[in-house]
């Protein structure tokens, strides 16, 4: 039986088929989840798709920090279970306080979309497991509000820790460290701006480097925690 | 800020009882003989919610009451053909793909609110056009804008110009439609009056389109989505001017609408979910006209009557009076017509997703429209004199004075660069013009990569996009126009640009089938303009009727003039094509290397409305290029074959610039270089830089030249080879002239935007 991954959908959510196609490509099961709903219906992992949640309403991500469905989150991240946010989710993350740091407006102050050159920084994660430390992937990268920015002891102790996932080469949003993505201390949550379920094809997408993310986690939740 | 709501309402009673009440009429753009006309089919003078009513469904932008006679033409001389299952008349077109799929699009401008406020004029453009999709029944799946602005240097280009970039990006990107392609064009024609024209793509199960009729007497009349404000009521606000107190304040409405592209979302998203449970007998977008025209055309459209307790519908100001209601263009509202053992079914999946749902009124079996205000009647008419019996004018024509005098000033007679170095440097200088140059600066504002269905966006000539999964079939779409060929010879221009958009389409690998346009002039009651846009019409007419694929709808958007200045006529054409497979389509770019680059298409000495002359000369004169729409039937022909035998590795329209802004686009798209030779005899100015119509780069793979040269001849189709592709070559290298290397090219291309804006 393949693994589930939950893909919640809030008002606003828009990538949440490009997530669904990507599960599916990497050979899981998706299932939708309602943002308005505790159920987590089963699900082994979660998947928090880029978008505008409640029209970014306050701050990007900050009402959905609020909804039902990411208390069951917050409770089943604590207990070990994956989950990821790219773009909109990755913010949700922050604001849920799930992860460090917070996402604000592009240093050039628009929204920017452009193919991002990443490194991989650590497989430490659930995420990213099967990727060798390292390698070079290229995500779309889609947004207005994707600068990643902590304090300096915050950045400090991610670097320390190794829990910077993601990093830009060509840096396109003034983020912190050339920081794309950044892990949780346990590794099963990550976060990060560019967008892996957009690189799953070589039709659409501008690498096929994406279907990795979502390899890594059903590796993950077949062998277990082994780090 | 409050309104005086001791002012006594204007019921039907009231007008009834004081036929000489003075009426602003001519104030909301009536005429004497229109006003006498209401009074006729009512039988008494109007109220003033009647009155604002016909005011604004009378309109020229609602009633198309100068453009209906030559319109008309489309319908006349439209092929037949079973792909279409809407057309004009509809909120958009649909045409079936294949059995099971169908595609509704449409292109509609937006130009004068995005003058006024470019960011939410842009917005609310791109807004309203998403709706008309919907209101098909269809998703929408992807946005394109075609837009003009005045001289890049100019200071309120740097105002208008950011700002409707800014509105497009933010709406299409938060509602999550990729934008897949479209155009920015500069001139000095447009400052007044920038166009925005935007155009979405959505797509159906045929079994769920959708109808506008308010059928099925006892059936309720739902309004869903945003509270209905005071922003947008325009013109209409005479009528209430003449009763309030006399506040400055009380007039410090917004003419223009505002967006909010998250409820838009979610009116996508409930009315598929309505859509697919089988929930709606009949839908209709508010748009221009508010509830006016929903009520009045869906009303219209069916069998009866109409009903409607105005003080249920939700309202976000206080005071407002009826005729406010009945006329605000407050945005991202649909209305709804359903069963009634259904209505709690709709309310409840509506409130599901947050979204407003309100039942105002039943269809009823009066044949009237007939809508009260707490238990007053303040409307009374029969809806299809609203909807559907709006004057309509059989304005003059004449042709411009100076057209003459402009068709013998020929840019083939202007002086041209005379050595290589003077060519290679008019490359360099064309390339970094502003109609030429790299549009990335505006494009890399809008995502255009959400649904994971994009194939092709910009830069390639077209947008593609998947539909099915399984199956890979696809749709390609192109807009384009151009208004300097148009002011030359607005018959000629306006097949030029449709010519372009088939091409453009067609050069991906698929296959035109269907038109919309959205056309863009002066006043109407100039007979000069007059003239531009019944030529620009029956050019447009006769282009589809010899392409053999129909205008399926649009648009038409007059008074585009500054004092007596008009824009050039500027008519903006889709095209929407099909393709069996997308991973067949073929990309811009110049393939492998060692790979075949060859023209197809004859080069002429064609200058005349050319960005060369623009460019250097800042000359616009002489007569267009010609245009053989038999060519292009058969150059598209052969694409599509080529395409699904994969006898292609890349393929380009030649456009502005002509050969040489095509070579500079396929050398910076691809990071490869190339090796030209031109033809023996060849004059290389004129090769480089003519825009002959009906012609396309394309690159060969290894081992097809003969086929493909073959394939050309079979349907007498010229062919040249011009080169070769070349890992090894630093960009442009011309054999016997000059060369270019990459870094000079791309510097001259790239970056150009952002820095005349001063960025």
């Amino acid at each position: 039986m393949s693994a589930r991954i939950g893909i919640v959908t809030f008002p606003g959510s828009l990538d949440d088929r490009d997530a669904a196609r990507a599960v599916h490509l990497a050979g899981a099961e998706p299932v939708g989840l309602w943002h308005d709903d505790t159920a987590l219906a089963g699900v082994d992992a979660v998947f928090l798709p880029g978008g505008f949640s409640y029209g970014d309403a306050l701050r990007c991500g900050a009402i959905a920090r609020f909804s039902q469905v990411m208390d069951s989150i917050k409770r089943a991240a604590g207990a070990g279970m994956p989950v990821v946010g790219v773009c909109n989710g990755f913010q949700v993350l922050c604001e849920s306080h799930l992860l460090p740091g917070a996402l604000v407006r592009n240093a050039h102050l628009r929204y920017r979309n452009r193919p991002a050159r990443l490194r991989v920084e650590t497989d430490r994660t659930a995420w990213t497991r099967l990727y060798e430390p390292g390698t070079e992937v290229v995500f779309p990268a889609k947004h207005g509000e994707g600068r990643y920015v902590a304090d300096e002891a915050t950045l400090d102790e991610l670097e320390r820790t190794g829990r910077v996932v993601f990093r830009y080469l060509d840096n396109p949003n003034g983020s912190m460290r050339d920081i794309a993505g950044v892990t949780n201390e346990a590794g099963n949550v990550v976060g990060l701006m560019p967008h892996p379920e957009h690189a799953v094809e070589a039709l659409t997408g501008p690498s096929t480097d994406g279907l990795g993310v979502v390899a890594s986690v059903l590796t993950h939740l077949s062998e277990g925690v082994s780090r | 800020m409050t309104r005086d709501l001791n002012v006594a309402v204007d019921t039907v009673g009231v007008a009834d009882a004081t036929p000489d009440e003075k009426q602003p009429w001519a104030e909301l753009g009536l005429k004497d003989d229109e006003y006498q006309r209401i009074r006729e089919i009512l039988g008494r003078r109007p109220t003033q919610s009647e009155l604002a009513m016909y005011s604004i469904m009378w309109s020229e932008h609602c009633s198309y009451k100068s453009s209906r006679v030559h319109l008309r033409q489309f319908g006349q001389k439209n092929p037949k053909t079973p792909r279409l299952l809407a057309g004009i008349g509809e909120n958009a077109g649909v045409v079936a793909i294949d059995e099971n799929i169908a595609v509704t699009f449409k292109v509609e401008s937006h130009n004068h609110p995005s003058f006024v406020e470019p960011k939410q004029g842009a917005a609310t453009g791109v807004g309203g056009i998403i709706r008309d999709i919907i209101a098909m029944g269809a998703r929408p799946i992807a946005v394109m804008d075609s837009l003009r602005f005045g001289a890049i240097d100019h200071p309120d280009t740097a105002r208008v110009l950011p700002g409707v970039v800014d509105g497009i990006g933010h709406y299409g990107n938060c509602v999550g439609l990729p934008n897949i392609g479209g155009e920015t064009y500069f001139d000095p024609s447009y400052q007044g009056n920038p166009l925005v024209n935007a155009l979405a793509v959505g797509v159906l199960p045929r079994a769920r389109l959708q109808s506008m009729q308010a059928s099925g007497t006892g059936n309720v009349v739902i309004l869903l989505g945003a509270k209905t404000g005071l922003d947008g009521i325009g013109g209409v606000s005479v009528l209430g001017s003449a009763s309030f107190s006399e506040n400055a304040e009380d007039d410090a409405r917004p003419a223009v609408q505002v967006g909010d592209p998250f409820t838009e979302k979610l009116l996508i998203e409930v009315c598929l979910e309505l859509f697919d449970a089988g929930l709606v007998v009949g839908v209709q977008d508010l748009g221009g006209a508010g509830l006016t025209c929903a009520l009045s055309e869906t009303a219209a459209a069916g069998d009866g009557g109409m009903h409607v307790d105005l003080e249920l519908v939700p309202l976000r100001a206080e005071g407002m009076e009826p005729h406010d209601i009945l006329a605000s263009e407050s945005q991202e509202r649909m209305l709804l017509i359903v069963d009634p053992a259904k209505a709690e079914e709709v309310l409840a999946r509506s409130h599901r997703w947050g979204l407003l749902a309100t039942a105002i009124g039943t269809v009823t079996g009066s044949g009237r429209l007939v809508v009260d205000f707490h238990g007053q009647t303040v409307v009374d008419v029969p809806p299809k004199s609203l909807a559907d019996e709006g004057p309509v004018y059989h304005r003059p024509l004449a042709e411009p004075n100076d057209l003459g005098l402009i068709s013998v000033d020929r840019a083939e007679t202007l002086p041209r660069p005379a050595t290589d170095e003077e060519i290679r440097q008019t490359v360099l200088d064309m390339a970094a013009s502003p109609n030429l140059c790299d549009k990335s600066w505006i494009t890399e504002q809008y995502d255009s990569s959400v649904f994971g269905n994009t194939v092709l966006a910009t830069p390639h000539d077209a947008g593609v996009v998947r539909l099915d999964e399984r199956t890979g079939v696809g749709i390609a779409i192109s807009l384009d126009g151009n208004g300097r060929f148009a002011r030359l010879d607005p018959y000629v221009g306006a097949q030029l640009s449709l010519a372009e958009a088939y091409r453009n389409v067609a050069v991906t690998g698929a296959t035109p089938i269907a038109i919309s346009d959205c056309l863009n002039f002066g006043s109407p009651e100039d007979p000069h303009v007059m003239w531009q846009f019944e030529r620009a019409v029956t050019g447009i007419a006769d282009g589809a009727q010899k392409l053999g694929i129909p205008v399926t709808g649009g648009n038409v958007s007059f008074y585009n003039q500054t004092g007596r200045d008009a824009i050039h006529p500027t008519p903006v054409l889709g095209v929407l094509g099909v393709i069996d497979d997308v991973a067949r389509r073929i990309p811009l770019g110049l393939g492998k290397t060692g790979d075949t680059i060859a023209l197809i298409g004859t080069t002429l000495d064609e200058l005349s409305g050319s960005e060369w002359a623009n460019v250097v000369h800042g000359h616009l004169g002489g007569v267009p290029p010609k245009v053989d729409l038999d060519h292009e039937m058969k150059l598209a022909e052969l694409l599509a074959r080529l395409a699904g035998t994969e006898q292609l590795a890349a393929a380009h329209d030649l456009s502005e610039g002509g050969l040489a802004q095509a070579m500079v686009e396929a050398i910076c798209h691809s990071g490869l270089g190339a090796q030209i030779l031109l033809p023996e005899g060849a004059d290389p100015f004129t090769y480089l830089f003519s825009e002959s119509s009906g012609r396309v780069l394309v690159v060969i793979p290894r081992g097809q030249e003969l086929a493909v040269r073959t394939a050309c001849e079979q349907r007498g189709l010229p062919i040249t080879p011009l080169g070769v592709t070349d890992a090894n070559t630093d960009g442009l290298h011309l054999r016997d002239h000059f060369d270019i290397g990459r870094a000079e090219l791309e510097a001259a291309w790239k970056g150009r935007i952002g820095a005349r804006l001063g960025e």
